[in-house]
């Protein structure tokens, strides 16, 4: 009876930001589907109350479904025999239940079966999700795969395609190979065009998500003897073509619902999608930037769950005569706990939504030019989207650890039993920093936004708003913490040694991303009460390490970077 | 094969989460403190209703269900689900009805609705316990019944093949249609309502609640057929006046009391007139009855 949606007004109240009502009008067209479709919006409060009643479906079944389902999936996981996964039982009816439910194919066009909602929403109800069964966020989340396809295939292979996701086929992206993993120019599965213009693929793939899907997204080498990115394509494999078989599943640490499969393919038939050449250099970092958010979505559904498992716990167990929640040692960290919650969650929306206006903008380009000045708009958008990603999930995804692991010590002794479920969170949680790009990856793409200003540039636009007076100490406390940020980015740009730059990204991508979110939360504070212990609590946390940061930099001598140096 | 299908469902107060306020001090329950929702086992029949129509094409689905006219939540909310169209029987004369008036008026209802080949219904509401209103349905329209339906098995020539679940086991049985099926609570759970007739149908109105909309809402409505929801009053069925709402209903309440149950035995009759005339018998001697 439990709904994940509505237990939850942080998540309303971020689904209500006011940029939503730009997006919906943009995604909308100004409502002109209305016409043409009966489950079209006819505005935006129209459109908000869609959403809204669509993610108390999600909520629901979340909440009645999939989380009492969680355990069950994570004993028995799926199996394989002769090349096909059988899902679990619990699997199976989580998967039913999402199909029946029309929650597939979300943010694809209605001509297309889909319903048409802006990423925000959709990566609300990835959010919910992941906080009833994380690894039954990635079967259903790798809907968006469709995403790819609907940017970059042709209109045939859409209608085709994603007519099918929508009526809620699933989807898999096969790009790792056992010696391409985060180097992913070294992917050698071999593509050989026929005849007829289709395609056959033969070679390998390891640790492919979902890797028995109905649709795959393939990452193939199309160009012989090239030995680069630049020889990639990227290609759409129908299982209902056959030659690609499961070889084995892995035996997982987490997400033990998700099957995590090695693939054979054998003169599998496949077709292009988009452009040759262009599979990894431009579809595949589409792809990964979405599927970037959407882990960013698991990690705080991840740090939500913690978070509540914690609490429930802390306020039960007696100690000492008292509920253990009473001791400061334990209310500091489930303080710290939902700070790091609601931080990322901030983020996360602030990037999902900078992600629709591009992307839309992108969209109605297909349909007519852009004006001057809507073009300059989508250009900045798509910067703030590609600077926010790797932030909301390398530290999305850190915090959803740091969260697991104080759910457990809070827990005791309890925590490391089977019996609570806060011990399949912990094993759960640990992939997010893993996959979709390490947290260490997501610093490499962070780091320009932080040498080009464009971290700061975004907390000087936060700078503008007025805040309530009583916020007003707090946001002058943030004024100084971007100073301190501003200076050591200065400090390690000024020397040029491309070691020292690398060693220190961590720290100077760290640094923007406290700062940034903590500007978020003060903004949440401003527009709801409920926000403001977070924002002061985060505040503390992320002043601290800016000025842990701020003093190891500014103590460093750049010719120490030997010293850390193994060989 | 496409059937015409009546789902009979109710509005009920969720006494499942019974707070302290549930109760009024005269005893009777305070629906302002309890959440109107579909009751439970209706939900059951509506997923088994849905089931025969995904296996017939162009079958059809009604919600039939008496009550207040915000009954009609119920009708938007199997809609979501799945089924077509609804109708609320609704009307103040209709009030005050025990399970005979109700089952009465219900099956005037039937008889208006015309053309139908099954009925379904939960096996009881959460608020009187009874079981009594489907299977009255069924004597009032003379057509076979199956109770405690716990999957529909088969349906095709002219008959449906039913599981019924029992105290002591399953019993499967095979009955002519048109009849009624009650469903049990340990059936297959409702599916979940569909994103896309949720935006479709969540404007949908009954003509009460459409007065009190605005004239764009009104406007909505004109321009799509689908949106206007049915409501009938006891004349529109022609039901006779003296068989309805409280002067229909022999039943009058006495008087509500928490009981505990104290007795761990059960006792099972066989069913022969003597064995149900002599508990009766029993219970009025001990004033359970009567």
């Amino acid at each position: 009876m439990a709904n994940f949606y509505t237990d939850n007004p942080d998540l309303r109240h971020h689904l209500t930001h006011p940029l939503m009502e730009k997006i919906v009008a943009l995604k909308e067209r100004n409502y002109t589907d209305a016409e043409k479709y009966d489950y079209a919006p006819l505005n935006y409060e129209d459109a908000q109350d869609s959403y809204d009643k669509v993610l108390e479906i999600v909520g629901e079944i979340c909440g009645d479904i999939i989380a009492p389902n969680a355990e069950s999936v994570d004993h028995d996981g799926p199996s394989v025999a002769d090349g096909r996964v059988t899902y679990a039982p619990a699997t199976q009816e989580n998967l039913d239940a999402c199909r029946k439910a029309g929650l597939m194919g979300m943010s694809m066009p209605r001509r297309y079966g889909g319903l048409n909602f802006p990423i925000t929403p959709y990566i609300m109800a990835a959010d919910i999700v992941s906080r009833a069964d994380t690894g039954f966020e990635n079967l259903w989340g790798l809907q968006d795969c469709a995403e790819t396809i609907y940017e970059f295939a042709d209109e045939e292979q859409k209608q085709k395609f994603i007519t099918r996701v929508c009526q809620g086929e699933t989807m898999s992206m096969d790009l790792t190979e056992p010696d391409a993993g985060s180097d992913l120019q070294s992917v050698m599965l071999k593509a050989t065009e026929q005849p007829d213009g289709t395609w056959r693929l033969n070679g390998v793939k390891r640790f492919i998500t979902n890797g028995d899907s109905d649709i795959h997204l393939v990452l193939a080498r199309s160009e012989a003897g090239t030995k680069d990115g630049r020889g990639l394509s990227m290609f759409i494999y129908d299982k209902r073509d056959g030659g690609v078989n499961v070889r084995r599943i892995e035996n997982k640490m987490g997400i033990k619902g998700s099957p995590t499969c090695e693939l054979t393919y054998k003169d599998a038939k496949a077709v292009l999608c988009g452009s040759r050449r262009l599979g990894l250099i431009k579809y595949v970092m589409a792809l990964m930037n979405g599927a970037r958010l959407g882990i960013a979505a698991q990690s705080v559904g991840v740090s939500e769950l913690a978070y509540r498992e914690a609490l429930a716990y802390a306020r039960d167990r007696k100690q000492f005569g008292k509920a253990i929640i009473e001791f400061p040692a334990v209310y500091e960290m489930l303080s710290v706990m939902k700070a790091k919650l609601d931080a990322s969650r901030s983020l996360l929306y602030e990037c999902a939504r900078f992600v629709d206006i591009y992307k839309i903008y992108d969209d109605i380009a297909k349909e007519r030019s852009l004006a001057p000045e809507e073009r300059k708009e989508s250009k900045h958008y798509s910067r703030l989207a590609d600077a926010l990603t790797p932030l909301a999930k390398g530290m999305g995804s850190e915090y959803c650890n740091q969260n697991a692991y104080d759910c457990i010590q809070i827990h005791g002794g309890s925590g490391f039993m089977k019996d609570y479920a806060c011990e399949r969170l912990y094993r759960d949680a640990r992939i997010t920093s893993i996959y979709e790009g390490t947290t260490q990856l997501q610093v490499v793409a962070a780091i320009r936004h932080v040498t080009t200003g464009t971290y700061l540039n975004l907390i000087r636009d936060y700078q503008t708003v007025e805040v309530k007076p009583e916020l007003q100490a707090l946001k002058n406390r943030l004024a100084a913490m971007t100073e301190v940020y501003a200076k050591a980015v200065e400090k390690v740009t000024s020397v040029e040694d491309a070691a020292y730059g690398d060693f220190m990204a961590r720290r100077l991508v760290e640094m923007a991303g406290v700062t940034v979110m903590s500007y978020l939360l003060l903004l949440d504070a401003n527009r709801c009460d409920s926000f403001t212990r977070s924002a002061e609590v985060y505040a503390n946390l992320a002043q601290a390490e800016v000025s842990k940061h701020s003093e190891f930099i500014n103590a460093f001598n750049p010719a120490e970077v030997s010293l850390y140096k193994v060989d | 094969m496409s059937l015409n299908i009546i789902v009979l469902a109710k509005q009920v107060p969720d006494t499942r989460n019974v707070g302290k306020d549930a109760m009024k001090e005269d005893g009777t329950i305070n629906r302002a403190a309890l959440p109107a929702i579909f009751n439970p086992e209706d939900l059951n029949a509506l997923e088994q209703a849905l089931r025969i129509k995904d296996a017939n094409p162009g079958s059809t689905v009604t919600l039939l269900t008496m009550g207040l006219p915000r009954a009609s939540e119920i009708i938007r909310e199997a809609i979501y689900r799945g089924a077509d169209t609804g109708i609320v029987l609704t009307d103040r004369v209709l009030g005050g009805a025990d399970t005979l008036a109700t089952s009465y008026s219900l099956a005037q209802a039937v008889k208006k609705f015309g053309n139908y080949d099954i009925i379904l219904g939960g096996r009881q509401a959460i608020d009187g316990d009874t079981a009594q209103v489907g299977p009255q349905i069924a004597e009032k329209l003379g057509i076979p019944q199956v109770t405690y339906a716990e999957e529909i098995l088969e349906l095709k020539d002219g008959h449906v093949t039913v599981k019924r679940r029992l105290e002591n086991g399953v019993e499967t049985v095979k009955a002519p249609l048109p009849c009624v099926v009650t469903v049990n609570g340990s059936a297959a759970p409702c599916r979940p309502r569909n994103a896309m007739r949720v935006q479709k149908f969540k404007y949908a109105a009954s003509p009460s609640e459409a007065a009190k909309l605005s004239d764009e809402r009104k406007a909505l409505l004109e321009k799509r057929p689908y949106l206007n929801l049915q409501e009938w009053s006891a004349a529109y069925v022609d039901a006779d006046p003296a068989q309805i709402g409280l002067p229909g209903s022999p039943t009058k309440v006495k008087a509500i009391e928490n009981v505990v149950f104290t007795a761990k035995d059960c006792r099972v009759l066989d069913d022969s007139d003597a064995a149900i005339e002599d508990l009766v018998k029993e219970l009025i001697v001990n004033h359970t009855i009567g």
